[in-house]
C-alpha cells in the first residue's frame, strides 16, 4: 500500500507476485479441504479410495490453477472476460443440443478428456463479465435504466439456458450472484424492490412450470412429515443425523446416520451433515468459522481493491462462495429444500472444486494488483 | 486508502453496499450457528432416540417346538432341518420376476405364489418371506449356485414340524400349518412371533391343546441394521425357550398295531388303563398326513380329503355319535339291580316283545326261550332288555348311563369331543316338544333310538364296568415340560358290588362261555380272558315287508345302510386293567367285525410288560398296585 511503485502501474515481476500471494489464505482453503478429505475417509468406511484421495488430488490440480490464475495481469483478465462469457454461453447451448444427461438433468458436456458441467464454468465468467461492464460506467452511469439492459441480458441468457437443462439451484445462484454484482456496482436500491416485488409476481407462474421433483422438493421442505419415506426422507434423516451427534459428535467414523446408509449423498451434497454427526456441534461449528474467515477475508480483499473491475470480481466470488455455503448447510439443517447445492472445497465432486479453485485464482489476483489503477474508457480494452 | 476523484463515488457506494452484504454473512452465519444449536444441544434427546431406532432393529427368535413322546419316550413329533428359500422383498426391483426366475428352479405354481404375494404385502418390506421349503439338496444346492441370479432370494435352512408315525397318529397329534388371519387376530396382536415367516401353530389335537406349552418363549436378537435392514452386527440376543416337552399316555406300539388292524375301515378304537384312564391308543381311520398340512397341503389333495365318502378330517373316537346298539345292555342290567330286580329271574323270549299294537323284535328269530340276566348278556338277547327296560323306566337308565360316562364330555386332551345323547322325557320335551313314549323306553334297553355315544365314551363305560364303578377320566397327556400330570382320584360311581359283578360276569359269558356271542373271539391264554359285549346298531329301519320277505344280509346292502359293528370290553378279566372299545361303521355285526379287530389289539397290549420304565417316571414301581371290581 505504501509501495508507490505499485501505486504508478508499475509492471509487477512474477517474484513480486508470487510474495504478494496470499499463503496464508491457501492454508486456509486446505484446512477447510482437509476436513473434506476427512470425511470422504469416514464415509468410505476408512479407505482412501474411491473419494478422498481423488478429491486431493483433485485439490492439488485447484491449487495449480488457482496460483496460475492469480500470477496473470488482473487486466487481461478483464480484457478476456466478454470473450470466457461468450465461451461459456457458446458451452451452454452445446449441452442442450449435444449434453447428456445425469442425476435426471441436461447438464453435461462431454469434451472426449472429460465430462464439464458449462453452468459452473458460467458462474465464474458472468462474474467477469459484470464486473468488465460495470467497471466502464460511473456511478450515474450504472444508475441509469437503459444501461441494465446489457447487465440483464448478460445474466438472462445463462439463466434461461440453465432452467432449460433444468437446473433450478444453478439459475437461482447465478441470478443472485448477477444481483450481487448491480447492487455492488450502486444501483439503486428501488431496482431492487420492484425486482422484488416482481419474483413474487413470478412464483404462481414459475410453480406452474416446475417439473414434479422440483415441486416435491419444495413441499417435502415445507412440510417434511409429508412423505417420510419418499421424499422427506433426506431432509428427515439428516436432521437426525445432525441432532444424534449432539455436540462433540459420536466420533470419527462413528457416525451411524451415515455409515448405515441411512443418509443419503452423504459423500456429495449432504457431506456437513456427516461432519456434523461424527464430530458435532464444535465440529460443525469450526467448519462454519472456517467459511467465515474466508468471506471476510475475501471482502477485504474487494475492499482494499483501487479498481472497480477488481472490486466486483471480488465481491462476487465472495457471494457465490457464501451463497454455496449458505444454501447448503440450510438446506442440511432442514431451512431451505432440498436443492442440489455441493459444499464448497468439502463436497466429493471435480467440476465444482476447479471452478471454484479458479475463482479463488482470480480473488487472488485481485489481491496481488489491488493497487492498480485501470481506467474506465475504451482504453482498457488495449 | 487514496482513490482518484472520478473513482470515489463508486468506491463509497461499494464499500457502503459490501457493508451490507458483510453484515447480511454475518447475520446467516449466526442463524446458521443457532440451527446447529437448536438441533444439535437442544433436540439432540430426540433425535438420538430417532437415530437409535434406525439403527437398532429388534428381531424375534422363534422358539424351537417343544417334542411330543409316547409313554416310552418315543418321538412322536419333532423338528428336523428344512431347506428353504426366503424372498425379501425390497432386494428385488422386480418381485415376479424373481418368482419368476426362481420357478425354473423349483416350481412354484399359482396357488403357492398367490400366498407369497399375499405374505409379502402382509409384511415389511425387509421381512423375509417364505417361498419353497423343504428342498431337496439338490434343489438347495441350485439355488444357492444361482443366488446372484435371484434377486432378493435368501437361501435358508430352518426347523420344520416332523412327524414320523403320519397318518397313524393324525388324530392324536393333530398338525401345526402357518398362521392364519384368524389366529393373527385371535391373539389380538400380543404374539409377534406369530409373524414371523414360517411360523407354525398347532391347528388340532395336542399341538393345538399343548400349543403354548410346547411354542415355548421367543428369542430375541437386538441387531444394528443399515438403511437397507440389512443385519450389520449383532448387539444382544436372547435365545429364548425351547418348547416344553409333552409326554402322553399313548404307547406307539399298540397305536400302529391299532391302526394296522384298522386300517382301510371307516373305523375307530379306544384303548383306556382303567385305573387311570390313560389312553394307550385312540385311532380314528381313516386318517390324513399331518406333515402335509405342515408344508401346506395341495389343492387337489385336500379336496380329495374333503370329498372322502370315509371323513378322514374326522376324529371319530370323540366326534363319531353311534346309537350304542348292544353294548348298552350293561348299563340297563345294572340300573335294574340297582332298581332292585333280582338277577337270577328269568325272561321268556319267544323271539319277540309285544307293546300295545307294536311288536319288537329279537335278533334271534326263533328265541331265546327262558333267561336270566348273566345268559341275557351271553346271548345278547333283545327281548329280556325290552322288558327289562320298560319295568325300570327310561329315567333309572338314563341315570345309570350317565354315572358309566355317557352322555358328556369329559374335558379331554385333543379338542373335537362331543358329548352324544343319553335321552330322557324332559330332554324330549325340551328339544322335540312331544311327550315320551313307552316304546322309547323299551328301544332304548338294546341301546337304540335316540341313544347316542362316542367311541371315546364306550371305552370309559367299559373301563368303570371293570374297575369296580370308579369314575375314571380319559387323558392323554402323562407329563408336560417334564412334570407329571396328577391322576385325579376317581370317586366312586355308587353301584353295588352286586351289580357290577353281574355284568362282568355276563360280558365273560359273552366272551369266554360257549354260546357267547364273542366266543369265537375270546383269548385262550390263561390270565389274559377278555370279557366284552357285542353291539350291532342298526342304521336304517326295518319294515314290516322286509322282515316277512326275510331280512336282507348285511353283505347285501349298500355300504351306507349296513349296520355299524360294536364291541367294548376289558382284560385280563380276573384282575382287570384295560379296557377299550372298536366302532366299524357299517361293519356288519359286532361279533363278525368288530370283535376280532378288538381282540387282537388287546392280546397286543396284554402281551407288553407293564412295568416297563415310563417316560418322565423313572420308577414306575411306586404306581398304585390295580384295584379289582
Amino acid at each position: 500500500m505504501l509501495d508507490l511503485r505499485r501505486f504508478t502501474g508499475h509492471e509487477m515481476r512474477l517474484s513480486e507476485k508470487l510474495v504478494e500471494f496470499n499463503w496464508g489464505f491457501l492454508l486456509l482453503l486446505l484446512l477447510i479441504a482437509s476436513m473434506g478429505f476427512a470425511m470422504l475417509y469416514s464415509v468410505a468406511e476408512g479407505n482412501f479410495s474411491p473419494w478422498a484421495l481423488r478429491q486431493a488430488a483433485r485439490f492439488a490440480v485447484g491449487v495449480a490453477i488457482m496460483i496460475s490464475v492469480a500470477m496473470v495481469d488482473l487486466r487481461l483478465w478483464m480484457r478476456l472476460a466478454y470473450p470466457l462469457y461468450g465461451f461459456a454461453l457458446a458451452m451452454l447451448i452445446a449441452v442442450e443440443v449435444i449434453g447428456f444427461v445425469g442425476m435426471g438433468a441436461q447438464r453435461w458436456l462431454n469434451l472426449g478428456f472429460v465430462s464439464v458441467q458449462p453452468s459452473e464454468i458460467m458462474k465464474v465468467t458472468l462474474i467477469l463479465a459484470l464486473a468488465r461492464y460495470f467497471h466502464g460506467l460511473t456511478l450515474d452511469e450504472a444508475s441509469r435504466l437503459r444501461n441494465l439492459l446489457i447487465p440483464l441480458g448478460l445474466v438472462g441468457a445463462p439463466v434461461m439456458l440453465v432452467v432449460m437443462q433444468p437446473d433450478l439451484g444453478t439459475a437461482i445462484l447465478l441470478m443472485a450472484t448477477g444481483a450481487v454484482i448491480l447492487f455492488s456496482a450502486g444501483l439503486r436500491w428501488r431496482y431492487f424492490i420492484m425486482a422484488g416485488v416482481g419474483v413474487l409476481a413470478a412464483i404462481p407462474v414459475v410453480w406452474s412450470r416446475l417439473h414434479d421433483y422440483q415441486r416435491n422438493r419444495v413441499l417435502t421442505f415445507l412440510d417434511p412429515e409429508r412423505d417420510p419415506l419418499g421424499a422427506g426422507y433426506h431432509i428427515l434423516q439428516s436432521k437426525i443425523a445432525l441432532g444424534s451427534g449432539g455436540i462433540f459428535g459420536k466420533g470419527f467414523m462413528e457416525g451411524t446416520q451415515s455409515q448405515l446408509n441411512f443418509l443419503p449423498e452423504k459423500h456429495t451434497d449432504f457431506i456437513f451433515t456427516m461432519l456434523g454427526e461424527e464430530l458435532g456441534l464444535v465440529g460443525a461449528l469450526v467448519l462454519l468459522a472456517l467459511y467465515f474467515v474466508v468471506l471476510m477475508f475475501s471482502l477485504n480483499v474487494a475492499l482494499q481493491c483501487r479498481n472497480q473491475f477488481g472490486r466486483l470480481v471480488a465481491i462476487g466470488v465472495s457471494m457465490t462462495f457464501f451463497f454455496y455455503v449458505f444454501i447448503n448447510t440450510s438446506m442440511v439443517m432442514g431451512l431451505l429444500p432440498v436443492v442440489g447445492v455441493p459444499l464448497p472445497l468439502v463436497s466429493y465432486g471435480g467440476t465444482a472444486m476447479l471452478s471454484l479453485m479458479f475463482a479463488f485464482g482470480l480473488l487472488m489476483s485481485v489481491h496481488i494488483h489491488r493497487n492498480l489503477e485501470i481506467s474506465r474508457g475504451p482504453s482498457a480494452f488495449w | 486508502m487514496q482513490i482518484s476523484g472520478r473513482d470515489s463515488n463508486r468506491y463509497q457506494t461499494f464499500t457502503r453496499r459490501a457493508a451490507l452484504l458483510a453484515g447480511a454473512q454475518g447475520i446467516a452465519f449466526v442463524v446458521l450457528a443457532g440451527r446447529m444449536y437448536y438441533l444439535q444441544v437442544l433436540k439432540t434427546d430426540q433425535y438420538r432416540m430417532l437415530a437409535e431406532e434406525n439403527r437398532v432393529s429388534m428381531r424375534l427368535l422363534a422358539p424351537l417346538r417343544g417334542n411330543i413322546v409316547d409313554r416310552f419316550g418315543r418321538t412322536l413329533a419333532s423338528n428336523r432341518q428344512n431347506y428353504r428359500a426366503m424372498l425379501i422383498s425390497e432386494q428385488t426391483p422386480d418381485v415376479e420376476a424373481t418368482l419368476a426366475r426362481f420357478s425354473r428352479i423349483v416350481e412354484i405354481d399359482s396357488f403357492t405364489k398367490k400366498r407369497i404375494l399375499r405374505d409379502i404385502a402382509r409384511s415389511p418390506r425387509f421381512m423375509p418371506v417364505t417361498v419353497a421349503e423343504d428342498l431337496s439338496w439338490d434343489q438347495f444346492a441350485q439355488v444357492n449356485i444361482n443366488e446372484p441370479d435371484l434377486a432378493g432370494i435368501l437361501p435358508d435352512v430352518g426347523e420344520t414340524r416332523d412327524y414320523p408315525y403320519g397318518e397313524e397318529l393324525a388324530h392324536v397329534l393333530g398338525y401345526v400349518a402357518a398362521v392364519s388371519e384368524k389366529d393373527l387376530a385371535a391373539a389380538g396382536g400380543d404374539e409377534p412371533v406369530l409373524k414371523l415367516p414360517g411360523f407354525r401353530i398347532g391347528k388340532e389335537g395336542i399341538e393345538k391343546t399343548y400349543d403354548k406349552e410346547l411354542r415355548g418363549v421367543p428369542g430375541s436378537s437386538h441387531v444394528e441394521v443399515n438403511a437397507y435392514g440389512r443385519v450389520i452386527r449383532e448387539l444382544s440376543k436372547d435365545p429364548g425357550t425351547p418348547g416344553s416337552e409333552v409326554v402322553l399316555t399313548i404307547d406307539m406300539d399298540i397305536q400302529r398295531f391299532a391302526w394296522e388292524r384298522l386300517k382301510g375301515e371307516s373305523a375307530s378304537s379306544v384303548v383306556l388303563d382303567i385305573h387311570t384312564g390313560d389312553v394307550i391308543s385312540l385311532v380314528s381311520t381313516p386318517a390324513y398326513d399331518p406333515n402335509q398340512f405342515n408344508m401346506g397341503y395341495g389343492t387337489a389333495d385336500y379336496k380329495a380329503l374333503l370329498e372322502n365318502p370315509y371323513l378322514p378330517l374326522m376324529n371319530k373316537a370323540l366326534a363319531g355319535m353311534y346309537p350304542p346298539g348292544s353294548t348298552f345292555k350293561m348299563i340297563v342290567g345294572m340300573a335294574a339291580i340297582e332298581a332292585g330286580m333280582d338277577p337270577n329271574d328269568r325272561v321268556f323270549c319267544p323271539g319277540h316283545y309285544s307293546l300295545g299294537s307294536h311288536d319288537f323284535h329279537c335278533w334271534k328269530r326263533g328265541g331265546h326261550g327262558a333267561l336270566n340276566m348273566h345268559d341275557a348278556l351271553k346271548h345278547s338277547c333283545d327281548v329280556f332288555f325290552y322288558d327289562t327296560a320298560k319295568r325300570i323306566g327310561i329315567n333309572a337308565i338314563a341315570d345309570m348311563a350317565k354315572r358309566f360316562g355317557l352322555g358328556s364330555t369329559y374335558g379331554f386332551d385333543v379338542p373335537g369331543e362331543k358329548s352324544g345323547l343319553v335321552p330322557t322325557p324332559e330332554w324330549k320335551r325340551a328339544v322335540k316338544r312331544e311327550g315320551w313314549h313307552q316304546g322309547e323306553t323299551v328301544i332304548a334297553g338294546i341301546g337304540q333310538g335316540y341313544l347316542l355315544a362316542t367311541p371315546l365314551q364306550l371305552a370309559v363305560m367299559a373301563a368303570r364296568i371293570a374297575n369296580g364303578g370308579y369314575a375314571i377320566e380319559p387323558r392323554l397327556t402323562r407329563a408336560v415340560g417334564g412334570s407329571l400330570l396328577p391322576v385325579k382320584e376317581p370317586e366312586l360311581i355308587g353301584v353295588s358290588e352286586e351289580a357290577i359283578r353281574v355284568v362282568q360276569g355276563g360280558m365273560n359269558g359273552v366272551s369266554n362261555e360257549i354260546g357267547g356271542t364273542a366266543y369265537r373271539s375270546r383269548i385262550a391264554e390263561p390270565g389274559m380272558e377278555l370279557a366284552g359285549k357285542t353291539g350291532t346298531a342298526q342304521v336304517r329301519r326295518i319294515s314290516r315287508a322286509e322282515r316277512l320277505s326275510g331280512v336282507l344280509k348285511n353283505e347285501d346292502l349298500e355300504w351306507r345302510q349296513r349296520d355299524h359293528a360294536l364291541f367294548v370290553c376289558f382284560a385280563p378279566y380276573d384282575a382287570p386293567r384295560y379296557a377299550m372299545s372298536v366302532v366299524i361303521e357299517h361293519g356288519g355285526s359286532g361279533s363278525g367285525a368288530a370283535a376280532p379287530v378288538a381282540r387282537d389289539i388287546m392280546y397286543e397290549v396284554l402281551k407288553r410288560n407293564p412295568t416297563r420304565p415310563q417316560a418322565g417316571n423313572p420308577s414306575p414301581g411306586g404306581r398304585k398296585s390295580a384295584r379289582t371290581g
